[in-house]
């Protein structure tokens, strides 16, 4: 019974996979996509990921589905163009060709993988206690592969930075995106008042939990960002100016207390990043806590776009 | 007893998936996006109902339950809005259909 499940998951997905690539319609591509994520999640329950499953879930379908939704709102004006266009008969045989040698390589490394697939986890697992958290996923990504997890939250800022710097020089400063303005009694609003409070409960739990069950930080960000964008959108309260000294020490202050945690480390336990006896679970939950507010920006202002209005005061 | 309420939720699942599909030949079925969200939104919020009351008598603790009454409150309230909001947007680009 569960194999045939499984089978109608796999072909399911096979099948949105290719009608992602094949659509195009932008917005019907997209769609396929963000469905795809949310079968993938699925996937990934099946196979008892469940840490995987919810940020494929929150990030892979939810956020980026909604990224490349407002891309596609921005592209609009030149989908039809890009529609008339027709690459020449050689171009579409080397795209062809570089496809078929790409999809090749990716079945020889598959079919090549070792088996049983190396694993650390048995290395893992002894050691966990030493840091006081419970959950294996957190365990890994905040002691023993944490500077992995410092990066990744450098990146996510320096992409930020990246977005806002397609800012004009007029708006620089200033609000990301429209002014949204809707029925105050109609329907967004009414659920941007009703949902927030719950969103931002389950988001914090999420976050909670992390430390032993599956949830964390990335997870509960995507919630909180959620319930942030639908507050704007049905026009309850306006994006934040990029310039607001608020914003910006939000935005700084999970990669400085990161990086501050790991100094620290090099002076009492004698390796960057290294957490000294007994002192492992509330370092990692200070690095979860700051982390939190830089991601929740971060994620939001991603959506946001570069400020586009109200510069410079 | 634990028989009693096994039957009663295989009963509750199966009229639930009833629901789901007849929810989902009406969305490929029915002429247009008013009728379409009519059948999505009534046969798949009763159809989850079924899912969640079929479901209530074979979780283990009192917090399981009302997580699940909780799941179900909350699609509710977005299909709920996100109808209407497809109805209007629907209505906004073409007023006639």
């Amino acid at each position: 019974m569960t194999t045939v499940v499984t089978l109608v998951v796999v072909a399911l997905l096979l099948w949105l996979a290719l009608w992602t690539v094949v659509a195009r319609d932008a917005f019907l591509a997209v769609a396929g996509f963000v469905v795809y994520g949310l079968l993938l999640s699925l996937v990934w329950v099946r196979l008892a990921g469940i840490d995987v499953a919810l940020t494929e879930a929150a990030i892979g379908g939810g956020l980026t589905g909604a990224l490349l939704l407002g891309a596609v709102g921005r592209l609009r004006g030149t989908e039809a163009a890009t529609w008339a266009e027709r690459s020449g008969p050689g171009t579409r045989a080397v795209a062809g060709l570089l496809s078929l040698v790409v999809t090749a390589a990716l079945v020889l490394c598959v079919l090549l993988l070792p088996e049983p697939a190396p694993t650390l986890a048995p290395l893992v697992l002894p050691n966990l206690p030493a840091t006081g958290v419970a959950n294996p996923i957190t365990g890994v990504l905040l002691a023993f592969r944490a500077l992995d997890t410092l990066l990744e939250a450098i990146v996510l800022v320096i992409a930020l930075i990246g977005v806002w710097s397609f800012a004009p020089d007029r708006a620089w400063g200033g609000r990301p995106g429209p002014r949204y303005r809707t029925d105050p009694n109609g329907i967004l609003a009414y659920l941007a008042r009703v949902l927030p409070p719950v969103g931002i409960v389950i988001g914090i739990y999420l976050f909670w939990a992390g430390a032993d069950h599956p949830g964390g930080k990335f997870q509960s960000a995507t919630i909180l960002a959620a319930m942030w964008m639908l507050v704007q959108m049905a026009g309850l309260a306006d994006a934040p100016r990029i310039d607001n000294r608020w914003v910006r020490s939000g935005i700084v202050i999970g990669p400085l207390a990161f990086v501050a945690v790991g100094v620290l480390g090099l002076w009492t336990a004698g390796v960057f990043l290294g957490y000294p006896d007994g002192w492992a679970k509330p370092l990692i939950l200070t690095i979860e806590v700051a982390l939190l507010p830089t991601l929740v920006l971060v994620l939001a202002l991603l959506m946001n776009g570069p400020p586009s209005r109200g510069g410079a005061r | 007893m634990s028989l009693v309420l096994d039957v009663f939720s295989v009963v509750a699942i199966v009229a639930g998936g009833f629901f789901y599909l007849a929810g989902t030949v009406g969305l490929l079925r029915f002429p247009d996006a008013y009728t379409r969200l009519h059948a999505l939104t009534k046969a798949d919020n009763l159809g989850l109902v079924f899912v969640v009351i079929g479901l209530l008598p074979q979780v283990g603790s009192l917090l399981a339950g009302l997580k699940l009454l909780l799941v179900w409150l909350l699609v509710m309230l977005s299909s709920a809005a996100v109808s209407q909001l497809i109805a209007r947007s629907v209505r906004r680009q073409d007023p006639r259909a």
